[in-house]
């Protein structure tokens, strides 16, 4: 863990409504001790990126089950480059094939997760990558 | 209760009659005798509790079901208070109706999966919609990027529900439409494509989804404030009632309720709920309950504990036919009759080793039908991925067929009732089915309580209290926590949508605006501004505008514009 407490906006982008992996993820984070902010449903990636900006997040967490993702994460992360947000991560999970999943991951999108992933390994996952961050910084890209 | 049932009561502390007492003390020195030894036995080290983490006892016996009265109770199908089933001869007389859940793409390839299905044995169609569809904005609109024909068809206007019904007669099939926000505006459109085929809505049979109260509470696709919403839901249940008498206006969901985390009882008593709600806005508007309530239909979720499941349907048919007779008036056998679609639990399907969702598919579909359904989906194994293949599905309907055909459940109705646990666990659930109406009305009511988040928040803690039981290993999951494989590659093909479907989408509707005749098109439109504004039935109204080609965006962005927009509060 690191001193301060990461900071993760947990987002629902787009028209799905499916908000069970987004909430139960999120309130996993915050029992690991991470400070959440949940969007609430229906947002423009817009709207993320500058929620993400306004709360100083370390980690935006997406929720996508609607199979828009390859579409809304490619623009989220568009717009996160623009606002020069290269120090933050970007993951999620939801309905999405391994085919887009590495399609993704080379665009710099970071790891996604599925159905049936413990929320434990999303809650390491986070830590080590806002631990070993100084040594990633400028490499996503 | 009978006095028969009362034997072997002690109410004063001595025997009623003698003879069932010496039985049931007989049997409770049994039961205590097999305790001592069950006490002695080792157990193994896991929770034994049902999917919604309700503690179970290792065995039922008479005694769990002392109270319980078997022929007021439990009864005979066909009777109050249905426990055992609707009808009198159940799946002797018909099957269900296998009703395979599809819609990708466009209106042209989804129509060519239709008949594909029919094909190959399905007895009914039911449509997906794609998000921007089921959110009520055209292809062409912003916040339809990427999600347009995604997750299930993608439908603008009259022109693509001609598409979607080419070369299939609406006089012969049953068609159910999963839509809710935007469900009057789909009713019209499937009137007026029946129109153009020649068949009157008095001939219609089918079901369009429209409980939006589940929507605000598990699903989220709301398009206005709850008292609209409601206000149109009685609209089209006395437009059908009067014009399609043979339409299901709404079918009170818990499916979706399930998918968003709940437990059964939750399912079954928020859903419930729903139901007495709209039945109360039927009865407020002036409409006689029994001109309405033989026309609403319910849909259940199938999830992996198998007895759980068939004692929420028995319960959900004995509690509905109950509070219709008792609390509503209702006098007429069929406003009393819970009937029922079933869609097994996709929630529970694993992206890990995904060909066992075939078998965890087939348990589900089984509690449905030994639980009585009137029809059923099964999911495909590939769902976790992506929209289904063909070969997946047709591989979950060959699954109802083997249940139908093979396994011999069909023969008999109700074939688990008088078992004791599935008895005991029928009563427990609607005991506290009844705690939960209790407490939604001390609330204020179903409304009440989806404005304070009440819903919300016990979804959300029953949905974290089951993934962390995962996550603790305390509940096992094939595959995903035990049985696990290292390095699993994935052996089954994954259905794409091809993007070119949404530039093709967005060209077609920007072209039928272009080519309507607008005169027409803008009389529709003032007529439904007017009616919105007059508090009219807007059924009329809104099949002027479908019949106009005004689009399906076209018309919620009115219908916003007179009602509002409503957000919910964030809770987790």
């Amino acid at each position: 863990m690191t001193e301060q407490k990461i900071r993760v906006l947990v987002g629902k982008p787009g028209l799905d409504g499916h908000d069970r992996g987004a909430k139960v993820v999120a309130a996993a984070l915050r029992d690991a001790g991470m400070e959440v902010v949940y969007t609430g449903l229906h947002q423009t990636p817009e709207g993320i990126v500058e929620a993400a900006l306004q709360e100083d997040v370390d980690v935006i967490a997406l929720s996508i089950l609607s199979g828009a993702h390859m579409t809304l994460l490619p623009r989220v992360l568009e717009l996160m480059r623009e606002a020069g947000m290269n120090d933050v991560l970007l993951t999620g999970g939801g309905i999405i094939s391994k085919d887009d999943m590495q399609a993704l991951a080379e665009m710099g999108v970071g790891q996604l997760f599925g159905p049936g992933t413990a929320t434990g390994e999303i809650v390491e996952y986070i830590e080590n990558w806002v631990n070993n961050r100084g040594a990633k910084v400028g490499t996503t890209s | 209760m009978t006095p028969t049932a009362r034997k072997g009561r002690r109410d004063d502390g001595r025997p009623i009659v003698q003879e069932a007492s010496t039985r049931e003390e007989r049997m409770a020195a049994r039961v205590a005798a097999w305790r001592d030894r069950w006490d002695r036995q080792s157990k193994r080290d896991i929770d034994f509790t049902s999917t919604s983490s309700m503690e179970v006892a290792p065995i039922y016996t008479p005694l769990d079901l002392a109270d319980t009265d078997p022929v007021e109770d439990i009864g005979l199908p066909g009777e109050y208070p249905y426990t055992r089933g609707v009808y009198d001869s159940m799946y002797r007389t018909r099957l269900w109706t296998m009703r395979q859940f599809a819609g990708f793409a466009t209106a042209e390839e989804t129509n060519e999966r239709y008949h594909f299905l029919l094909d190959h044995g399905q007895t009914g169609l039911s449509v997906a919609f794609d998000l921007p569809t089921l959110m009520g904005y055209d292809s062409d609109h912003p916040m339809s990027e990427g999600e347009v024909g995604v997750c299930g068809v993608a439908i603008d206007s009259l022109a693509d529900m001609e598409t979607l019904f080419h070369g299939i007669p609406l006089d012969q099939v049953s068609t159910s439409m999963t839509i809710n926000g935007p469900a009057i505006i789909f009713l019209a459109l499937y009137v007026a494509v029946a129109e153009e085929q020649g068949t009157p809505p008095d001939k219609l049979r089918g079901t369009l989804q429209t409980d939006i109260l589940k929507e605000y509470i598990a699903q989220k696709e709301w398009l206005f404030p709850p008292e609209p919403h409601l206000k149109i839901i009685v609209d089209m249940m006395a437009w059908c009632a009067d014009n399609a008498p043979k339409w299901h206006p709404i079918s009170i969901s818990g499916y979706h309720i399930r998918e968003a985390g709940s437990t059964a009882v939750q399912e079954l008593a928020f859903t419930l709920a729903d139901g007495f709600t709209y039945v109360e806005e039927g009865i407020r508007a002036g409409l006689d309950v029994d001109r309405f309530a033989p026309r609403l239909s319910f849909f259940w979720n199938a999830h992996n504990d198998f007895f759980e499941e068939v004692a929420k349907y028995r319960a959900a048919r004995r509690i509905w036919a109950r509070h219709m007779k008792e609390r509503y008036g209702a006098k007429e056998p069929r406003s009393l009759l819970m009937r029922f679609h079933t869609q097994t639990a996709g929630c529970s399907l694993t992206e890990q080793q995904p060909e066992n969702n075939i078998v965890r598919t087939a348990v589900q579909a089984l509690a449905g039908v030994m639980g009585g359904t009137q029809s059923l989906h099964t999911n495909s194994m590939d769902e976790t991925y992506a929209l289904p293949t063909e070969k997946a599905v047709k591989i979950a309907l060959r699954t109802q067929q083997v249940i139908a055909y093979e396994s011999g459940v069909a023969n008999v109705i109700d074939p688990l009732g008088g078992s004791y646990y599935v008895e005991a666990l029928t009563n427990r659930m609607e005991a506290e089915a009844e705690a939960y109406f209790r407490q939604i009305e001390s609330l204020g009511g179903v409304v009440a309580g989806i404005e304070e988040g009440f819903f919300q928040r016990e979804l959300a803690s029953a949905a974290s209290r089951y993934q962390e039981e995962i996550d603790a290993r305390r509940r096992v999951i094939v595959g995903v926590n035990e049985f696990i494989e290292q390095d699993e590659r994935l052996e089954i093909p994954i259905l794409r949508i091809d993007p070119r479907y949404e530039r093709e989408q967005c060209d077609r509707v920007k072209k039928l605006r272009a080519k309507r005749d607008d005169a027409k098109y803008q009389a529709a439109m003032a007529g439904l501004r007017q009616a919105i504004r007059d508090e009219q039935n807007l059924m009329q109204p809104v099949l002027d505008a479908v019949r106009s080609y005004a689009t399906v965006g076209e018309i919620v962005e009115l219908m916003r514009d007179e009602y509002g927009t409503w957000r919910e509060p964030s809770i987790f």
